[in-house]
């Protein structure tokens, strides 16, 4: 089978991309969306923006597949990834997988998007509501001075 | 040899270039071209240390030896998702 791996820009199609990994031979779909949150640490997300290395992240979300059909008797997998402006509750990235049984594809999907936010090479530009933007990188200090943090949820 | 290399997000910004070209030995090592990059570009010093390196969209080590066609691009940790 072929995974169906995508970085679009435009939003994602979650109900075709569900249907594209219906099997008869599967008893089970599970269905991941990720979604532009407006709350972080209590600072207030107006929109973010996403980038990529788009043929390393290609590549990488074919080898979490890939890494997912071994562990797992899984029937098809499909990944998708918005790239570019989001708004609040727009949809970042599907992931749909189908198996035979429920408890592996809950699993598999569960793999799915916890390895994608380790290894592809994607990012995510916050938006805050008092104008200021900022990279994030895990394990890595914000770049916004350190007064910034925390002033925007005193109300 | 000669080893271009590809920069995203904080990086890219910080370096204020989408692509920057370093001048190697030719047994470099990836632990050369961060210890390069560093000495070449001071407003990247603050996220080298923790710039993730891939060649050829495969993430390495900094033991691993360079080429003069490796596709090498360094980043900051990813947010995906």
């Amino acid at each position: 089978m072929t995974p169906l791996i995508e970085l679009t820009s435009d939003p994602i199609d979650y109900h075709a991309l569900t249907e594209q990994v219906r099997s008869n031979a599967a008893g089970a779909v599970v269905l991941f969306l990720g979604t532009v949150r407006e709350m972080t640490a209590g600072r207030r997300t107006v929109a973010l923006d996403y980038d990529a290395y788009p043929e390393m992240a290609i590549r990488q979300m074919q080898g979490l597949a890939e890494e997912t059909r071994q562990k797992w008797p899984i029937e098809k997998v499909g990944i998708v990834h918005r790239l570019g402006h989001l708004e609040l509750g727009d949809i970042i990235v599907a992931v749909a997988v189908s198996s035979p049984h429920r408890a592996e594809a809950f699993e598999a999907g569960r793999s799915l998007i916890d390895r994608l936010k380790e290894v592809v090479p994607i990012w995510k530009k916050e938006n805050w509501d008092d104008g200021r933007t900022e990279w994030v990188h895990p394990g890595v200090p914000s770049a916004l001075p350190p007064n910034a943090a925390g002033e925007t949820h005193s109300r | 040899m000669k080893v271009s290399v590809r920069l995203f997000a904080r990086a890219r910004d910080l370096a204020d270039c989408e692509q920057v070209t370093l001048e190697l030995p030719d047994d470099a090592t990836v632990g050369s071209l961060r210890s390069q990059l560093a000495d070449r570009f001071p407003s990247l010093a603050v996220v080298v240390p923790a710039l993730l390196v891939a060649v050829n969209s495969e993430y390495v080590t900094d033991g691993t030896s360079l080429t003069p066609d490796s596709e090498v691009a360094c980043f900051p940790p990813v947010s995906g998702g």
